[in-house]
């Protein structure tokens, strides 16, 4: 289940991002001792099996315009949750939806939706979207709007 | 608001790269483009800050590791130091400040959760705060991408 030495070295390679040349792929293979080609099977191979989630551009949203980013967080019945939990994941404006664990007393949400928008007038109709689609089943929610980055790095294996 | 030939490139990278030997080109050839305006936009997005990377993105729970959604509550005159001690450890990939009592939500990024756990402890002891863990329990499949919002042309996110 834990990484090969392989993958281990390739995702070290790449996590900060791809070589910006003609050819990345063998740029990459050069560092780690094998041909462009292997290096564009494997991560083939990941992609398929679902280890690289994507092979593309991951942006900063407030510098694309959606400036409103709040994570939308619910206390809804856990008998009930996943089914309402589908719906909202295919709702226009939801990133993410998770189920996580409460953490009572401080925090009684179980569902949490990442919504964005280019005004937090956008994101509170997203939310009541939600607030609609859960009903009767929604005890009572929240919307945590970031008002900065603070880190976006992205995954990085320790020791590389 | 990106300049419209920017926001089409970020719409364009969004996933899908080409694992091919020269993808830029094919990149290029798509857009009606040449390689190197491909790779000069792209450069010129990551070092103004509008993409934060660009490469494969791994999902480490398909190898063994954890992401986990951790949140502390910061007095507000500590923020910036606990911010750097934070962000300091390489498993902190994402870090955000938000509007609420918890004012810091971060996401740790590891091979395995005994590693995810090690993290938190970390910071625990560093900082002298307490942190509350919300492991995933489940993610529900969302297929989003958020589209560059343009002057004059603001489509929002869309679904596909």
């Amino acid at each position: 289940m834990a990484l090969k030495p392989f993958d281990r070295a390739l995702i070290a390679a790449t996590q900060s991002g791809l070589p910006l040349v003609s050819r990345p792929y063998e740029a990459i293979g050069a560092m780690l001792g094998v041909s462009g080609p292997q290096v564009q099977e494997r991560l083939s191979q990941m992609l398929r099996e679902g280890l690289v989630r994507r092979v593309g551009a991951v942006p900063n949203h407030y510098r694309l315009g959606y400036t409103a980013n709040g994570m939308s967080v619910w206390d809804v019945p856990d008998e009930h949750v996943d089914a309402a939990a589908l719906r909202i994941a295919a709702l226009p404006g939801v990133s993410h939806c998770y189920r996580r664990p409460r953490r009572l007393p401080q925090w009684p949400y179980n569902l949490f939706a990442m919504l964005h928008g280019a005004t937090r007038d956008d994101v509170q109709a997203q939310a009541r979207d939600i607030e609609a689609l859960l009903a009767p089943h929604c005890r009572q929610h929240n919307i945590l709007y970031s008002t900065a980055i603070l880190k976006k790095t992205g995954l990085r294996l320790r020791g590389d | 608001m990106l300049p419209p030939d920017d926001a089409l490139l970020v719409a364009h990278l969004h996933d899908g790269f080409p694992l091919v030997e020269q993808p830029f080109s094919a990149v290029a050839q798509q857009l009606g483009w040449t390689e190197s305006r491909v790779i000069t936009r792209l450069q010129a997005l990551l070092s103004q800050g509008v993409l934060t990377r660009f490469g494969p993105l791994f999902q480490i729970e398909r190898a063994g590791g954890q992401f986990v959604l951790a949140a502390i509550a910061v007095p507000e005159e500590r923020f910036d130091a606990v911010t750097a001690q934070v962000n300091a450890l390489p498993e902190v990939a994402h870090n955000y400040r938000r509007e609420h009592a918890l004012n810091m939500w971060f996401v740790i990024a590891a091979e395995s959760p005994a590693l995810a756990q090690q993290a938190i402890d970390r910071i625990e002891a560093t900082i002298g705060l307490p942190v509350l863990a919300f492991p995933k329990e489940h993610e529900y499949f969302v297929e989003l991408r958020l589209t560059p919002l343009t002057q004059g042309g603001s489509h929002g996110a869309q679904t596909l």
